[in-house]
Parts: C-alpha cells; structure tokens; sequence
C-alpha cells in the first residue's frame, strides 16, 4: 500500500505547472489521534502530497527517465488548520529544472484561504549517483504506479473538453 | 547590466540567508559555504539556482561547483591531495576563487572551504560586469 496524498489533477501543464485535489475525510484513520478530539490533517502530509504533486510534475517533464526523489523542503509554512470535510487544492509550479534537479514552489488553498506555502527541491539522483542501484519498489513516479492513473485521468478529463469545446465552435 | 559588487554581496547574502537558512551575521565575506555556512551537495543547486533566477543569468552547474569530476579523477587527485595537474585544473575552473592558500597543502578535505562567499560574488561579479 502506499499513501498517496492527492486524490486527482485538475490541471496538468507538462514541464510547467499542476494542480491536484485532496478532499479531507473522517475515513482517514490518522485525524483520530492526530490531535485526540481535534482531528486535523498532520502539515507533515500536506508536504507528502505537496511533494507527490510536484515530483509527478517533475518527473513527467522528463517523461520519468530519471528517478525523482525529494530532496529538499525549501519552505513549509502553514496559516491554518485543515479539517475532514476540506477541499484543498494544491497548486504547484516548476521554477528551474536542471538535469540533475529541480526546484519548485507550490501552495495549498481551501476556497479563498491560504493554506499552506510549501517550496521544494528534487533530485534526480541518475545523474547524481551514477551507477549505483536502487531497488525499484522505492520510485513511484512512473507511469506503471497508481500515480500513472492519476495522470491519464487528467489526461483524458482534459480531452473530454477539448472535445466539448469543439463542440461549441 | 552593471551592478556594483555591494549590490552583489547583499543579493548573495540574502539568497544564502533563505537557502541556508542561516542568520545574516554568518554570511561574511570570508565564510566557508560548507564549513561554516553547513551548505550540502542539493544545497549547492538550490544556490545555483536561486544566483540564476536573481540575476537573470544561466549558470552550468561545473562552473560555480566543479569538485565532483575533480575528485574522482585519479589524473588530479593522489592520497588525497591534488596533483600538480589537478591544481591546474582547479585554477583553470575557478578563476574567480582565491587559490593561494590551498595550494600550500591541496588537501581534498579542504576543497570546501575554497567555496566562500567571496567566491559566489567575484563569480557573479565576472558574469554580470565581465566586459
């Protein structure tokens, strides 16, 4: 099993830009005792999914020919707290991208409010650690991973309105 | 564009500042990236890239950092010190770095200390006012 902190794309600009979905719920067993009788959604994770968003943006930029790892948390800054029934919305940018990294800066919102302002690096550690093996069971950007699902969903959402926007010409 | 070296020092030092996350005070001229400022290897790109995006110029990576082919080339290093052929290269790839000191014991242990501050600014200083 593995957590994945983001339930879809909704937008999805190669080499760019993303933006994915994470809908909070009482079903997640965590908010139980993270804090007891104040369940609310760890900002550690909210940096995982920060990071899932981005290092699929990365990683699909190079079409996951290098093995993307977190390598840095720049900036993890929080304003406020996130409770089930939120919607947040992850907003992530690529700032420079390197061959051996990448540097990215993201925000979490829920409606108008800020949520959180989280600025990372990756790195890709093929170009870094030439030669040395990782078992592949740690990398889960590629297009096999449930991640992969993720993004031929957006990939087809944004086919379906491409197609109704032909529609309407 | 011409910027005057007070301008570069104080964008280096506040691109070290919040890359580093160190305090002012530490970012003197003289400071060691890595023995005083406790810089690692993703910290050097997270650098590298925050000097390109703040002065709008493109920086290969060997150019500002070139250790990592230095060290691992058996032509340039011998028990842990560099060769005559590595110090040549070193001066060649770092012009803007003052060598004078190392080279009285080229100790690879010591190769961090030659990335200073001072060195980030000259660097800067010769991309940006470089005729």
């Amino acid at each position: 099993m593995r957590w994945i902190w983001i339930d879809k794309f909704i937008e999805f600009n190669s080499g760019r830009s993303a933006v994915a979905l994470k809908n909070v719920t009482l079903a997640e067993e965590h908010l139980h005792d993270h804090f007891p009788g104040f369940p609310v959604m760890p900002e550690c994770l909210m940096i995982e999914g920060m990071a899932q968003t981005t290092g699929i943006l990365v990683g699909e930029a190079r079409n996951f020919e290098e093995k993307v790892i977190l390598a840095k948390i720049k900036k993890a800054v929080f304003f406020d707290y996130v409770k089930a029934g939120d919607s947040l919305r992850l907003e992530a940018r690529i700032e420079s991208l390197a061959p051996e990294a990448a540097s990215t800066s993201g925000r979490i919102t829920r409606g108008e409010k800020l949520i959180a302002e989280i600025d990372l690096m990756f790195s890709h550690v093929d170009k870094n650690l030439a030669g040395k093996e990782f078992p592949e069971e740690n990398f889960v950007f590629d297009d096999a991973s449930v991640f992969g699902s993720l993004l031929r969903n957006v990939a087809s959402q944004s086919a379906d309105r491409g197609a109704a926007g032909s529609e309407q010409e | 564009m011409a910027m005057s070296r007070e301008d570069i020092l104080q964008q280096v030092q506040e691109i070290l500042i919040d890359a580093l996350g160190v305090d002012d005070d530490e970012v003197s001229l003289e400071a060691t990236l890595m023995g005083d400022l406790g810089a690692e290897s993703i910290d050097f790109l997270d650098i590298v890239f925050r000097l390109e995006k703040a002065f709008s110029i493109k920086i290969p990576r060997e150019e500002l950092f070139p250790a990592e082919n230095l060290m691992n080339n058996p032509e340039f290093v011998s028990n842990g010190k560099l060769t005559e052929t590595g110090l040549n290269e070193i001066r060649e790839k770092l012009p803007h770095t003052d060598l004078s000191e190392f080279e009285k014991d080229p100790d690879l242990n010591k190769l961090g200390d030659l990335f200073t501050v001072n060195a980030i600014v000259n660097f800067v200083d010769n991309r940006l006012n470089a005729a």
